[in-house]
């Protein structure tokens, strides 16, 4: 889960990083009052999860109380990258001498911990030169020891009590990942100025497996559209939406993205990917169905391998639906496994034939959606 | 005749008596797998299906020499038994669950590594050889035979080797490396195992995307005598969208299907478009040795 700046920032004040003075707000008034606190020049931020926000016009600069009401009130009739702001963050504008880049994150294939670093802050990793990167796998049993941190500070050509202050703030941010459970904590950029290293910049990603344990973040769910947020709250177990007119569902991550593939080059556009995962019952897939259903599409495809998962109950899930709710598109379903027959039987009774391999139903499916075009 | 385990080999389950536990017993005892003991916290002493239980691994372990573990473990406490089993020193360690946090699962693999354990998951329906399944894998969709199989995720593989059997295509093992970010085992790790192994004639390999670990595999595939088929999931995924799995996520464009598909290629492996191009393609290399 991808925090907010400030919800990061509050994160690195709880660890002791230095972050500007300011706060979050989210009406153009308590602005105004922040700015007067502030007695300064400020930025003002838009709290939105999109990387490009300075691009897109997301960040805006005031001298005066009333001039950062005004830009507030701007920000806040926003929309950045589809994504309507609203809050904002105002901080004390930071004289900036120079920027760096640095971040913690999980390298799956090192199973280790990775620092990344560069003294060429401000832009994207992606855009920097590779010899301008600095990068070092971490020993997990050992965390991030202080000599180590001192030797980067060294190696992106740090020295004196801005070394010291770079060294504390790294390993402050690994405390972070191992404590907050984060997957990635990147400052960028993590200014300096005058003798102070602060953090202008804040990036969290919270392990979403971990959320449990750590319950005092609040759940960020912007970046999710409306049925994205029904199938969660309805407990679907992994639900994307991808903007197409095949609904679909399958059990298992790997045959739910093979089904889509499928699908696409058949030439059909799938609506989503949805992993109804394993043993799901008839309750828990009734719901799914109805989130298929919440898309409008032209068809829905239901391609299931039973294993824990039981055909009789999918083919249970579609009968109640369709008796209860109704289901005004077609349905396609591919059903084998674990009690198939029944579940075959289950589904003839209320007229859907299911098909036995799944090239033939996802091609089917793929000829449904196309229905009524013009050719 | 397989890799990692096989018919001879003693196993334990850790989480034995619960739902998960209980129901994946009642298939893995059929399918002929040697469980010779469980882990319940408090059950010690009695038997559930036939099988001794014991409240620790290392009380288990003082009755029993075990090859193998497989957990039917909550995810919240995966990383203590996990580490319980590594430091009884079992060298085979099957981890079922999703949803361990990744803090955990870095912890889990490194000290494995250290102590010569295998871990297979987490977040995967285990392995089976014959006559020895650790994990969840439809008894349906296994038969022995020539091939390997590898793969990170679960139901397409139960398609692909569904199959296969189907076609009557055995295989000599089928491992699941998981869906998580921070599995234990890694493609090259299994094709090394697979390409020692004499019984397997032909290697599977089902990746998705994200990560690096089917470039990987292909940078060992290139040294491999044996003939490699893959079949990859995730074409169609945009970027920055996780797909089911924490692991299949394109993310500042690494880890996309193109990629994985010119490594594989380039190192001379078959990649199938299709789930059941994979069957041709293995039936056609099976008829040609």
């Amino acid at each position: 889960m991808k925090c907010f700046e400030f919800m990061g920032k509050e994160i690195f004040a709880q660890f002791g990083i230095p972050v500007p003075q300011g706060r979050m707000v989210t009406t153009a008034e308590e602005a105004e009052g922040v700015a007067a606190e502030i007695g300064k020049p400020v930025v003002i931020k838009s709290q939105v999860l999109s990387g490009k926000r300075g691009k897109a016009g997301g960040i805006k600069f005031a001298d005066t109380p009333a001039e950062a009401k005004a830009a507030a009130a701007d920000l806040l009739a926003m929309t950045v990258q589809g994504h309507p702001v609203q809050r904002i963050l105002l901080e004390e504008k930071l004289k900036i001498e120079s920027e760096i880049y640095v971040a913690i994150t999980i390298d799956g294939a090192a199973k280790a911990p990775v620092i990344i670093t560069s003294a060429k802050g401000g832009m994207d990793i992606e855009e920097q030169a590779e010899e301008d990167i600095v990068k070092v796998y971490l020993d997990v049993f050992l965390g991030l020891q202080p000599f180590l941190a001192k030797d980067l500070a060294r190696r992106i050509g740090l020295t004196g009590n801005l070394a010291k202050s770079y060294a504390d703030i790294l390993e402050k941010m690994y405390n972070i990942m191992v404590k907050k459970d984060a997957e990635l904590v990147e400052i960028n950029p993590l200014v300096i100025s005058g003798d102070q290293v602060i953090a202008a910049d804040a990036k969290v990603t919270i392990d979403d497996s971990a959320l449990y344990r750590q319950k005092d973040v609040p759940f960020v769910d912007e970046d999710m559209t409306e049925v994205e947020k029904m199938a969660k709250a309805a407990g679907v177990g992994s639900f994307v939406e991808l903007g197409g007119n095949i609904a679909i569902m399958a059990n298992g991550a790997g045959i739910t993205m093979g089904t889509l593939d499928m699908v696409q080059l058949f030439g059909g556009q799938p609506a989503n990917f949805m992993d109804a995962g394993g043993g799901t019952g008839v309750e828990g897939t009734a719901k799914a169905i109805q989130i298929l259903l919440a898309q409008n599409p032209k068809v829905i495809f239901i391609n299931i391998f039973g294993g824990i998962t039981r055909c009789d109950d999918v083919a249970n899930a579609l009968a109640y639906v369709k008796k209860n709710i109704g289901i005004p598109v077609p349905v396609v379903v591919r059903m084998v496994g674990t009690n198939q027959e029944e579940g075959v039987r289950i589904l003839r009774e209320v007229g859907i034939e299911a098909y036995r391999e799944m090239k033939e139903a996802a091609q089917k499916a793929v000829e449904l959606s196309k229905a009524g075009e013009e050719v | 005749m397989a890799i990692l385990v096989d018919a001879s080999s003693k196993v334990l389950i850790q989480g034995i008596t619960g739902k998960q536990g209980t129901f994946h017993l009642k298939q893995m005892l059929p399918f002929g797998t040697d469980v010779v003991a469980g882990v319940a916290p408090g059950k010690g002493g009695g038997v559930h299906e036939g099988v001794p239980l014991y409240n620790t691994v290392y009380e288990a372990c003082e009755h029993h020499a075990i090859d193998a573990t497989v957990l039917f473990i909550p995810a919240a406490y995966c990383k203590d038994a996990a580490l319980e089993a590594i430091e009884a020193g079992i060298k085979v360690i099957v981890i079922i669950t999703e949803h361990i946090p990744v803090q955990d699962e870095l912890i889990i693999v490194n000290r494995a590594k250290l102590k010569d354990a295998v871990i297979i998951g987490p977040n995967t329906f285990g392995m089976a050889s014959w006559k020895c399944k650790l994990g969840i894998l439809p008894n349906i969709a296994f038969s022995p035979g020539p091939v390997g199989v590898v793969a990170r995720s679960g139901t397409l593989t139960y398609e692909i080797v569904g199959s296969l059997t189907n076609i009557g295509i055995g295989q000599t093992s089928v491992v699941g490396l998981g869906g998580d970010r921070v599995p234990g085992s890694t493609f090259v790790d299994m094709l090394k195992r697979f390409e020692a192994d004499e019984a397997t004639q032909v290697v599977v390999l089902v990746g998705e995307i994200g990560g690096n670990a089917e470039e990987e595999a292909a940078e060992y595939i290139k040294t491999m005598s044996k003939p490699v088929v893959a079949y990859l999931a995730g074409k169609s995924a945009p970027p920055g969208k996780r797909m089911g799995h924490a692991g299949a996520i394109i993310e500042r464009g690494k880890g996309t299907y193109e990629g994985k598909v010119q490594a594989l290629t380039a190192a001379g492996a078959q990649v199938a478009t299709f789930p059941y191009e994979v069957v041709e393609k293995v039936q056609q290399l099976i008829r040609r040795s």
